[in-house]
């Protein structure tokens, strides 16, 4: 093996070794990432998909807080069953506004991908509270205390202008009126005519949800994260949307 | 003048850590700079307290001080990390202790991340420090280079360490599986990865031995590999810098690719590569036997680091991502499966000649089953790639259960294998206290780990028939509700499995503390001399 005692250069030089690893290793990550960024066909072209209103946005920090992703994922694989139980098929459209994506990668609960508007809001204020109270096999923690955590969205401006740095095309209206948005939404007897022309029907084909989601007179944790719940899977028009085949 | 510039670095981080506490945007980030100002104020006293102290020249002997603190590091986190394991799995059987009274901070969610990261990064990381720092002076005949740096990797990743627990439970957290540290740990992460670089790099470079040990191959690549992950994966930009929000620099099915890039080699680099360098130096020794093959080794290294960082997509089969991105995932995964092998081989084959030190030495008897561990995971690992195996497994507590089997059996029994070797030695003792505990801890992990990985198929094959099954009429047949009801009984015996592994660890601590305390000093400097 004459071949394999040329090795001898690379061990005994340390510097070889270290930039010959290093070499050896970026290759995969090049090939399997790079492209994603460049190749058209990687998210579909779909209509309806908008950036997370500041309220929603509010609601998925706290998701992610929580750690939901440990047990629930937002991913539906285009299998019989999965399609049965949960909807359509994700599509890489609808998470492209995600930073960081929440697919997940385990199901202790079920997929969350497009729960929103399937289950009524006083359903998870009961569910958040006491999951078993709704379903007795239930071995999801209790999150009645976010009912306790009361919010103001001192820095929801800040969070909405960073996402637009990072990519998420905000508009400067949507960044200027991010305070006001985010108060508007839990709140059906104000003034949310601005909230819903930036994110509403007119622009993006679907409503927005204007409600009081945790039930009860102040803006709390509770509100959020329902906010955010209630809009999962809910943004695509699939009338607009053909597969493609080479994807 | 060099502690005059340590002073007045450490005195400035206390006071803008102070600062940060002040104006802190939320709980975490608060008590996380409050962490900070005190470590860097204790700092600051320690070196006043010891600025113009002689220095003795200690050029001659290895650097054993970090690798005892690290050894009792990776101790001590193992048992944390294996406790809240313990904890969570029970939650997941009992729910009603997710306690309303701790107001969400002990959930379930929260707790998760903080067994992750305390057993890979904490338990996993101190023992791959500990055992490199050993490792590389060992094998160059050299002190560990650059003073006290190997201190600072040392007190910096416990630094790491706590300020990630910390704010996993107060709720500061990027949201992407082990990496869930936010933007300002993980900047801190990077400084002391680059030290412990320089520390390893160094002490090769200043080597005595003409050849590098291939033991050093593996631990060289895993500092690099996991530094290029870390940097790329948690690219974020923060929301302010009084705060612990912030936003990823890529959404979707990007960042999703680049989360299961960096996750699979985590496991890939951190947890194999790391680990089989440990594997390389201390199987050898303790079986007093050269390595099986030299040749089998140069082209398994190659192989398996070129492999590994391919592997990633498998995580993401029939998801949003491309189908080219998975396929490529699937076919590198599964020619990762003959480099693994290649590894498990040379390992087990060292012992060529010395088998019967398996009915004399339970030390050997745990390296040995923690490299059938290694190969029966990375047997299951490829398998579990392939798409169609993939669809029933995915989503399912069989993942967790070939994560454990790697991660307990491989990672751990591989570790608990190299405390045992290393105690002795470093504390200058002539031999363990009792090798009986040591008998008694590895059958207690082997059963935890059997109880843990055959439950987890169980319900994990279970659950994932059950989704699928549809009646006659084309009707699923069960509510996802009744899958979760259905697996109680096996949540109830993986919890068992993890508390016999426990019980297991803390023998091993009871061990090798009366080894030090308790057994006669063995006689023998340990001057730098050449490996043998």
């Amino acid at each position: 093996m004459a071949f394999l005692d040329k090795h001898k250069v690379i061990e005994t030089n340390a510097t070889l070794l270290m930039i010959l690893s290093l070499l050896v290793v970026t290759i995969g990550g090049i090939v399997q990432i790079v492209p994603l960024f460049y190749l058209e066909n990687t998210i579909e072209k779909v209509e309806g998909v908008r950036p997370y209103t500041p309220l929603e946005l509010a609601g998925r920090s706290i998701y992610i807080r929580e750690g939901c992703y440990g047990c629930h994922s937002q991913m539906i694989r285009p299998m019989r069953d999965e399609v049965e139980r949960y909807g359509h098929y994700s599509l890489a459209a609808e998470s492209m506004y995600d930073r960081p994506f929440q697919w997940g990668s385990k199901r202790t609960g079920p997929d969350l991908a497009r729960v929103g508007g399937r289950y009524s809001d006083e359903w998870h204020q009961d569910h958040f509270t006491n999951a078993k109270s709704v379903v007795p096999e239930s071995v999801m923690p209790p999150y009645g205390f976010l009912f306790n955590n009361l919010i103001d969205g001192r820095y929801i401006q800040d969070v909405v202008a960073t996402n637009r740095m990072a990519g998420v095309p905000y508009t400067d209206e949507m960044v200027e009126n991010a305070l006001a948005d985010f108060k508007a939404q839990v709140d059906p007897l104000g003034d949310f005519d601005g909230l819903e022309a930036r994110y509403g029907e007119e622009a993006f084909g679907t409503p927005i949800n204007v409600r009081n989601f945790d039930g009860t007179d102040a803006l709390t944790e509770m509100d959020a994260l329902i906010a955010y719940i209630q809009v999962l899977g809910t943004m695509v028009d699939f009338s607009t949307f053909t597969p493609v085949a080479n994807r | 003048m060099w502690d005059y510039l340590k002073l007045i670095g450490l005195g400035l981080l206390a006071l803008l850590a102070a600062i940060a506490a002040n104006y802190a945007h939320d709980l975490a980030y608060q008590v996380n700079a409050v962490t900070v100002m005190l470590a860097a104020g204790i700092s600051f006293l320690y070196v006043l307290r010891t600025a113009g102290d002689p220095r003795p020249n200690l050029q001659h002997e290895y650097f054993d001080g970090v690798v005892r603190a690290g050894a009792i590091a990776t101790a001590f986190w193992g048992v944390v990390g294996f406790l809240v394991g313990v904890v969570i799995a029970t939650q997941l059987a009992f729910p009603q202790l997710n306690f309303e009274w701790a107001q969400g901070y002990l959930n379930f969610g929260r707790l998760r991340p903080l067994h992750t990261s305390a057993v890979i990064f904490a338990f996993g990381g101190n023992a791959l420090i500990m055992s490199s720092f050993y490792i590389v002076q060992r094998t160059s005949a050299a002190r560990l280079f650059g003073g006290s740096l190997g201190w600072f990797v040392f007190w910096g990743w416990q630094l790491v360490i706590v300020l990630a627990a910390t704010g996993y439970v107060l709720g500061a957290t990027q949201g992407k599986e082990y990496a869930e540290p936010v933007w300002y740990v993980d900047i801190l992460i990077t400084v002391v990865w680059v030290a412990f670089l320089v520390a390893f790099m160094g002490t090769l470079f200043k080597r005595k031995e003409p050849h590098i040990y291939v033991a050093n191959w593996f631990l060289l690549s895993m500092i690099l590999t996991v530094a290029m992950l870390h940097l790329v994966n948690n690219a974020a930009i923060p929301v302010s810098i009084f705060g612990s929000a912030q936003v990823q620099l890529y959404a979707g099915v990007q960042d999703a690719m680049v989360q299961w890039w960096y996750g699979h080699n985590a496991v890939g680099f951190f947890l194999t590569a790391g680990f089989l360098g440990m594997m390389y130096y201390f199987v050898p020794k303790q079986a007093e036997r050269p390595v099986y093959s030299y040749k089998l080794s140069i082209i398994h290294f190659w192989a398996l680091i070129f492999l590994y960082i391919w592997a990633g997509p498998h995580h993401l089969h029939y998801t949003a991502l491309p189908d080219w991105a998975s396929t490529l995932g699937m076919v590198f995964s599964v020619i990762l499966w003959m480099p693994s092998w290649g590894g498990m081989i040379n390992g087990l084959m060292t012992l060529s000649g010395a088998w019967d030190k398996l009915r004399t030495d339970p030390i050997i008897r745990m390296m040995v089953v923690s490299i059938g561990f290694y190969g029966m995971s990375t047997f299951e690992g490829p398998m579990m790639s392939i798409k169609a195996v993939n669809s029933l497994s995915h989503y399912t507590d069989w993942t967790i259960g070939h994560v454990h089997s790697g991660a307990l059996g491989w990672n751990g029994m591989i570790t608990f294998g190299v405390l045992y070797y290393l105690v002795p030695r470093l504390w200058n003792r002539e031999r363990l206290y009792s090798l009986k505990l040591v008998s008694w801890h590895f059958w207690l992990a082997t059963i935890g780990i059997v109880l843990y990985a055959s439950s987890m198929w169980v319900t994990g094959i279970m659950e994932g028939l059950m989704w699928r099954e549809v009646d006659a009429n084309g009707f699923l047949v069960n509510a996802f509700a009744d899958t979760v009801a259905a697996k109680f009984p096996m949540y109830v015996v993986r919890a068992l499995g993890g508390g016999l592994f426990l019980t297991g660890a803390l023998i091993m601590c009871y061990n090798l503390w009366m080894t030090v305390r308790a057994q006669p000093q063995r006689v023998t400097q340990h001057a730098a001399v050449p490996a043998e």
